[in-house]
């Protein structure tokens, strides 16, 4: 397949903090509306490889191609790519001097420059998508962590992005709130959207997941089709991760 | 294996309420705690009456010089010195163009408060310094022009303050900002800049910036006492702006830097829409300090020839018909001074209050 039919192609990537060695020759090709899941231990740079695809990152080597385009260090490339790339991180990041609504009205207006009327009619749209429409006038900081992730999601959608990054989405979570924001992304992953996430929720991996993507010191150590991967692990480092996590 | 039913909330005990509770539990809780409230309290016994006759009970009002027969303060040497104290030499028949502009003040803040549109906000504030500035100085409008060696009084210490609080402000924000920046020279620049500026006190800036600055333009260029030791102020309280604006940046979490830039925001965006909103607000209260030690500051300007309200009350202590009344005219001005910072203070806890998104 030539490059233009992924949606994401990392070729070669190489990435060091300093001397240290983060990312290895990472290869990864994603077609469009696929999910992939990344797993792998702390450390393993599956955050990193992520966040090199909206440029929070830089890599030194190698080559990342975003729906066709480039990403290079130059800020006009960069703003293209981050107007197609939703991320919703591990703390949330909502803006907590702005109310739910505003936070989702910030990149429409700002970024893709929607009349603020239109835009709002889409984010009441989206926070009714996720359940959240009568909260829209509260701050975030007045919310619960499994309802901010939600309207994280929805800011998210509200640019009506073509890839939406996954990091680590549940981690800190009550465990309570888990499944409401598990709830919505499957949904998400129902209607098409390209999604990659990294996650530690093996249970969310096997429903959604197209592909899982093992990684481990910075490498890509194994993937493969959902169940695949979790009944048959071939590598031996995988089968040890597996056991870990699975046995309790 | 056992089971609870939820209980109900019941009201707090009696007994941990009402004035004598209050004074049992804070002032009287034990002996050492009693013996300190009792040396407090002789201590404001001892302060307070004394000072409350000397400043209202025995004081003089009005009547002339010879009729004082009160052994408290004679404050009729401030009314009669009242035009002097704020207005200095400002010409007489033109008070009201000063007191226009301290009602238009008023006015400016309250329109600020009641408006809703950002855009006429911001006309507003773009205007309404040049509207002060024409009342005050003259020159256009066939309004009659006063020199600035003719401004003084509370009236130049107040002026002196909000251009040093209001030019210092945005230049302060791109200092700390440039500060941060991945730029080495811009980066460079600024540090030099800030640490210079601190690193010397303001007498010295003022000096520099009433004999030195002079020395670089040529000949014939008159340029304006109060414009160099506004320029002089300006730079000064900036870099100190600088430093707690940079303060507030060190303490946003990154995360949200991130967001802005995830959700596409260009650097200018991410800072004035996301970044500056939550830095400043957690700068205020050391930024209204800033100002208020700035406002006290502002008196060093007697240094370089200008009459501020301090310097006006020295100069008429020295009129010959009025000696010996150095006493009032300082606590007068001590009063004149707190009640303007104390203000300053309260109005930054108001804002603090508005800008609250916790709860």
């Amino acid at each position: 397949m030539s490059d233009q039919e992924f949606m994401i192609t990392m070729k070669d990537v190489n990435k060091w903090y300093g001397d240290f060695h983060v990312l290895k020759d990472v290869n990864l090709n994603i077609k469009k509306g696929e999910k992939v899941v990344i797993c792998g231990p702390s450390g393993s740079g599956k955050s990193t490889t992520i966040r090199c695809l909206n440029h929070l990152e830089k890599f030194q080597q190698g080559q990342i191609h975003i729906n066709g385009t480039e990403l290079i260090d130059d800020v006009k490339i960069v703003r293209h790519i981050r107007a197609q790339v939703g991320m919703v991180f591990q703390h949330f990041n909502l803006f907590p001097h702005l109310s739910v609504l505003e936070n989702l009205l910030i990149a429409p207006t700002w970024v893709h420059k929607k009349p603020r009327k239109e835009a709002i009619e889409t984010a009441m749209y989206y926070l009714e998508r996720v359940k959240i429409a009568d909260q829209a006038h509260k701050y975030p900081n007045q919310l619960s962590g499994g309802q901010q992730q939600r309207v994280a999601i929805a800011r998210c959608l509200c640019i009506n992005p073509e890839i939406m990054l996954f990091d680590e989405p549940t981690s800190a979570l009550d465990p309570e709130m888990v499944s409401e924001v598990l709830d919505v992304m499957v949904e998400l992953a129902d209607e098409g959207i390209t999604m990659i996430c990294v996650t530690h929720e093996m249970g969310f991996a096997k429903k959604v997941a197209d592909r899982v993507i093992f990684m481990d010191a910075g490498q890509v150590i194994e993937e493969n089709e959902p169940h695949q991967f979790f009944d048959n692990p071939q590598s031996d480092r995988l089968k040890l991760f597996l056991d870990q996590i699975l046995s309790h | 294996m056992a089971t609870y039913t939820m209980k109900e909330a019941k009201p707090a005990p009696s007994g941990s309420k009402g004035i004598i509770f209050w004074l049992k539990t804070n002032l009287f809780s034990d002996v050492r705690n009693s013996l300190l409230s009792l040396v407090g309290l002789y201590l404001i016994y001892l302060t307070i009456p004394p000072l409350l006759n000397w400043m209202i009970f025995d004081a003089t009002w009005s009547g002339t010089q010879d009729e004082v027969v009160n052994s408290g303060a004679r404050w009729i040497f401030i009314i009669e010195k009242f035009d002097q104290f704020i207005y200095g030499f400002y010409p007489e028949h033109l008070h009201w163009r000063p007191n226009l502009v301290a009602m238009l003040c008023v006015a400016f803040l309250i329109a600020l408060k009641v408006l809703k549109n950002n855009k006429s906000k911001i006309v507003l504030m773009l205007l309404f310094p040049f509207v002060c500035f024409i009342l005050i100085s003259g020159g256009w409008f066939g309004l009659e022009t006063v020199e600035t060696e003719k401004w003084g009084g509370l009236m130049l210490t107040i002026l002196v303050a909000a251009v040093g609080i209001i030019a210092s402000f945005p230049i302060g924000i791109v200092l700390a900002l440039g500060r941060q920046s991945d730029m080495p020279i811009l980066r460079t620049l600024c540090i030099g800049f800030i640490e210079f500026v601190r690193g010397v006190p303001l007498i010295t800036i003022l000096f520099m910036a009433s004999v030195v600055l002079p020395l670089f333009f040529h000949d014939g260029i008159e340029f304006d006492k109060l414009l160099r030791a506004l320029i002089g102020i300006t730079l000064f309280q900036a870099a100190y702006i600088a430093e707690v604006v940079r303060g507030g940046l060190q303490a946003i979490p990154k995360g949200q830097y991130e967001a802005s830039e995830a959700l596409g925001l260009s650097y200018w965006q991410g800072m004035i829409l996301i970044i500056l909103p939550q830095a400043l607000k957690i700068s205020i209260p050391n930024l209204v300090g800033s100002f208020i030690s700035l406002f006290k500051d502002t008196t060093l300007v007697l240094i370089i020839g200008l009459f501020d309200i301090l310097a006006m009350v020295t100069l008429t202590n020295s009129d010959t018909n009025w000696l010996g009344y150095e006493v009032e005219g300082y606590v007068f001005v001590t009063l004149i001074y707190w009640v303007c910072c104390f203000t300053m203070s309260q109005y930054s806890k108001s804002i603090e209050r508005k800008f609250n998104t916790e709860h």
